[in-house]
């Protein structure tokens, strides 16, 4: 491959691009969904092609594709060039400059206990197929679904710079979800969490871990009596957050208002901008004394984990929040430049097709001291949420809303009812300048997501969230007409 | 993306005969996708990402009895084929039998639509910063900053099958967004379909510009039960929920819908009238779905009462019925995805004129199903929202947070207007609304 990665950073200097990449991504995935017994889908995918950034007269251009020859780089290298030039005829006062990093070559491979590739498909079928049969005894169970999936990334990074770089990923994700129906009422439970369960930069060990077995019958259980179970109440109270969907909540409401080029209009049009504006980094009161926010993509198994990003910049830990001040952004090496700073390594593409974008980490909130016990027994009047059923944010990622698959309600220091259709919502500091109590690292945990879309054309990052379960005081819950 | 020939008709469905030839399955279907796309994004004025991307798909099934095992590639060189027919039946021989499956397809006659423009699959990215030039010059005429994207692509579908389905059709596409932007106010508008000549890049901007100058200075109100007048983009996303959410065959069937037990009631207000027709150029035609079956028109509702479904082939053949050609979204079962909502008689004026105190929505941001059988909706107005006093628009308000059942708006809904708009593949028109909820305001 090196020939080609040469081939393209060749043509580019020829052309008088000032600076140029080229990605050469292969992505082989195995999907398996078990639906009401039956195997659903049992699906293999490999994808592979490349893509090249050109920076000309300042401006950028990129073109794409899945023919991987030699003619072919070469003449992607030019269309490359030529859609820079097409931008630069509506450019910007100033040129895109990039902020420094150092020339690298080097291989990165993510830790893997069992490959899933390894693991026989007749075995990860049997397993979901028996979460199924132990989620079967209800008749008001009408849809069971298991699913699983892994993925390996085989990527290569060359620069204009001199960079080199090899990365090969791993990841793993399952879960299992019962949704119950009757008279006029649906409800879902799901395990380790919903949309497809919990995934991670790990290898088949996370399945094992997931005990799934232990949980089908109970998921099912839950679905069954939230039909029947109280509608959650209206009003302002304490809410604790169990460590599932506080990974979405720190999602939405943090982990995307922190991306620089959002900050900078880059996502206007679409996702929208954020409410962090430069003025507030570093002074900012985003949360309370309790609230330390981490981008880390050093993380162990997390599915925001790598080795260097899509610009050759090394994985790195960096404090977002600090004991509720404000501190730091996601950057790029372009976006950095714009503060005066280098880039903290978070330009992520979504395959060979896409330009690398300003994506999260694992983005997570630290661990307290407290006990999810302990926060229980010390509030009066609330209700405990989990597991997350729908998420909306503004476009400046202030107001929220938030619906949870259950909820508990909360009285004078111990766990009452079961609570269906709960919803939260607030605006994103007043919210976590809220937080008075956290979980230690006992009860802290750290979630994949899957599924985060940006950009234009779409993209979808695999992200990750560490958390542990945590206390808001005085949130608007139960909102709207049930 | 640098060789912008498509694949043709004959060797998109040489590759499907031979993928079929090679199967050693009971039966197979295969897939094949052709994408050459484009898109030019800017931002605050100045185009700062700009991309072009080439690619091939196809997804091969291989069936033993009720086993399926599937593939996908983007590699269409004979050995990868190969690889992929052999790889898809040796992962259908590793699992149980799915009861629930009833084969494929057979073939049948496919409409004549032609869903290809040749200046839309021609249409360089010189053109697209022109365009882009076009809007960023009206938005600098009021000192407004523009965003958006001007897309462009062709994509080439083709699906057969081991019992005699072959179906091909090419496809251009371009779309136009914007967002403008002043001190404390945006405004938005957009255009797209098949060809690209028909998007007037000035008139999206100066539409997008007009909401923007509008929507300066606003005022927050609170939150709470308020009239409504609903702008095209915003009910198209109303109505993308409501069918995607009742009117599936395999939802109703499953108890995920709230037509199940209830098709033939008048569910709705009278006026209501809503479709699917993925064959009618107002939107986005295309002669057949992912498993070769024709597109057929399906009334979902008429006069308030809820009618038809939209079936796949599995779905059809468990009701003895025929494919309605919405299918290959597999685990999620049939969707409607041309939808079209029937016009009124009422002008946008005068559904504001009727108004004592409402708000006028220009679209949503961010919307999520809170709960699927009450098609209870959240989610955030964005870029022009207005508030309505004694029949005018008096002033611009911050944005609202909505928890709303689209299943109340349309039963509800006490004018239509007359003119229908393409929003993506949905054509709506306004409404108004005598009551809906918003839940929340925010800052801006």
């Amino acid at each position: 491959m090196k020939e080609l990665t040469q081939k393209a950073l060749d043509v580019l200097k020829e052309l008088g691009a000032s600076y140029g990449d080229i990605r050469i991504v292969e992505t082989r995935t195995q999907t398996i969904r078990t639906k009401n017994g039956n195997v659903d889908a049992l699906s293999s995918s490999r994808s592979k092609g490349f893509g090249i950034r050109a920076l000309y007269d300042g401006a950028w251009g990129f073109s794409s594709s899945s023919t991987l020859t030699e003619d072919e780089v070469v003449k992607v290298a030019r269309e490359a060039v030529e859609i820079a030039k097409a931008s630069a005829t509506v450019k910007r006062d100033k040129d895109v400059v990039l902020s420094p990093v150092k020339p690298v070559v080097s291989r990165w491979t993510s830790p893997v206990k069992i490959d899933p590739f390894s693991v026989k498909t007749e075995d990860k079928v049997a397993l979901l197929l028996e979460a199924d049969k132990l989620m079967a005894d209800r008749k008001e169970v009408k849809v069971r679904i298991g699913s699983m999936a892994c993925q390996r990334e085989d990527k290569i990074f060359a620069s204009t710079e001199g960079s080199y770089i090899e990365q090969t990923k791993v990841e793993t994700g399952a879960g299992i979800e019962a949704t119950a129906a009757d008279r006029g009422e649906l409800q879902r439970r799901s395990y380790p969490t919903s949309f497809g369960g919990n995934w991670a930069t790990a290898g088949y060990e996370i399945v094992e871990k997931m005990k799934l077995l232990d949980h089908a019958e109970r998921v099912s259980r839950e679905a069954v009596e939230l039909l029947s179970a109280k509608q959650c109440p209206s009003g302002v109270m304490d809410l604790i957050i169990d460590s599932s969907q506080l990974a979405l909540q720190i999602h939405e409401s943090c982990g995307h208002p922190i991306e620089l080029d959002r900050v900078f209009g880059q996502e206007a049009s679409f996702a929208g901008t954020s409410f962090l504006t430069t003025e507030k980094l570093g002074t900012f009161q985003y949360g309370s004394e309790e609230v330390t926010i981490t981008a880390d993509a050093t993380l162990p198994g997390g599915l925001g984990s790598f080795g260097f990003d899509d610009e050759g910049v090394p994985a790195q830990r960096v404090t977002i929040v600090d004991k509720g001040i404000f501190k730091n952004y996601l950057t790029s090496r372009e976006t950095a430049h714009e503060l005066g700073q280098v880039s903290n390594g978070a330009m992520r593409a979504d395959g060979w097709n896409r330009i690398p974008i300003i994506r999260m980490t694992n983005i997570s909130l630290e661990p307290g001291d407290w006990t999810l016990d302990e926060m229980i027994k010390d509030t009066k009047d609330g209700i405990l949420v989990a597991t997350n059923k729908s998420w909306s944010i503004d476009d400046k990622r202030l107001n929220f809303q938030f619906g949870t698959e259950i909820a508990w309600e909360i009285k004078d220091g111990s766990l009452g009812a079961m609570l269906k259709n709960p919803t939260y919502t607030g605006i994103t500091y007043e919210f976590w300048r809220s937080c008075d109590a956290i979980a230690g690292k006992d009860e802290w945990e750290l979630w994949g997501l899957p599924n985060c879309g940006k950009g234009e054309p779409g993209q979808v990052a695999h992200v990750g969230h560490g958390a542990s379960p945590a206390r808001f005081r005085r949130v608007k819950v139960g909102v709207g007409k049930w | 993306m640098v060789d912008k020939k498509p694949l043709g008709r004959e060797n998109a469905l040489e590759v499907i005969d031979k993928l079929i030839h090679w199967s050693p399955g009971d039966l197979t279907e295969v897939v094949l996708r052709s994408d050459s796309t484009a898109l030019t994004r800017f931002t605050k004025n100045y185009i700062h990402q700009n991309v072009a991307e080439r690619d091939y798909t196809v997804t091969v099934r291989v069936i033993f009895g009720k086993k399926i095992g599937s593939v996908t590639t983007n590699f269409l060189h004979d050995d990868s084929l190969k690889e992929a027919v052999e790889d898809a039946a040796a992962i259908a021989k590793l699992q149980p039998p799915n009861e629930e499956f009833e084969g494929l397809p057979e073939p049948e006659p496919l409409p004549d639509v032609d869903c290809f423009v040749p200046e839309t699959d021609s249409f360089s990215a010189k053109s697209r910063a022109l365009a882009v030039k076009e809007v960023v010059e009206v938005a600098k005429e009021r000192g407004f900053e523009a965003s958006g994207a001007f897309s462009t692509g062709t994509m080439e579908l083709a699906v057969g099958n081991s019992r005699g389905v072959r179906a091909y059709n090419v496809s251009t596409y371009a779309a136009l967004s914007t967002v403008m932007m002043g001190a404390d106010g945006s405004g938005y508008a957009e255009a797209s379909g098949r060809d690209v000549r028909e998007i007037r890049p000035g008139e999206v901007a100066r539409i997008a510009r007009d909401k923007c100058a509008m929507a300066q200075n606003p005022v927050s109100i609170a939150a709470g039960e308020y009239e409504v007048v609903l702008e095209p983009l915003a009910v198209a996303m109303l109505l993308s929920y409501l069918g995607r959410a009742g009117f599936s065959a395999l939802a109703v069937r499953e108890g995920r819908s709230f037509l199940t037990g209830r098709l033939g009631q008048k569910l709705f207000d009278e006026k209501f009238n809503m479709w699917d027709d993925g064959l009618d150029p107002r939107g986005f035609p295309i002669p057949f779905d992912l498993e070769g079956v024709p597109k057929r028109k399906v009334t979902l509702v008429e006069n308030g009462v809820a009618k038809e479904l939209v079936y796949d082939y599995n779905t059809a053949k468990k009701e003895g019925r025929k494919s309605t050609g919405h299918g290959g979204f597999r685990g999620w079962g049939p969707m409607p995805v041309n939808l079209f909502m029937g016009e009124g008689t009422a002008t946008l004026e005068e559904m504001i004129r009727s108004t004592k105190r409402g708000i006028l929505v220009t679209r949503f941001h961010y919307t999520n199903m809170a709960h699927p059988l009450k098609v209870l909706i959240t989610g955030m107005t964005r870029d022009g929202t207005f508030l309505i006093e004694d029949g005018y628009i008096t002033k611009a308000v911050k944005n609202f947070r909505f928890t709303e059942s689209a299943l109340r708006v349309f039963s509800t809904l006490d004018m239509i207007g007359r003119e229908t708009v393409r929003v993506e593949r949905t054509v709506v028109p306004a409404i108004r609304v005598p009551a809906f909820n918003f839940t929340g305001v925010t800052e801006f």
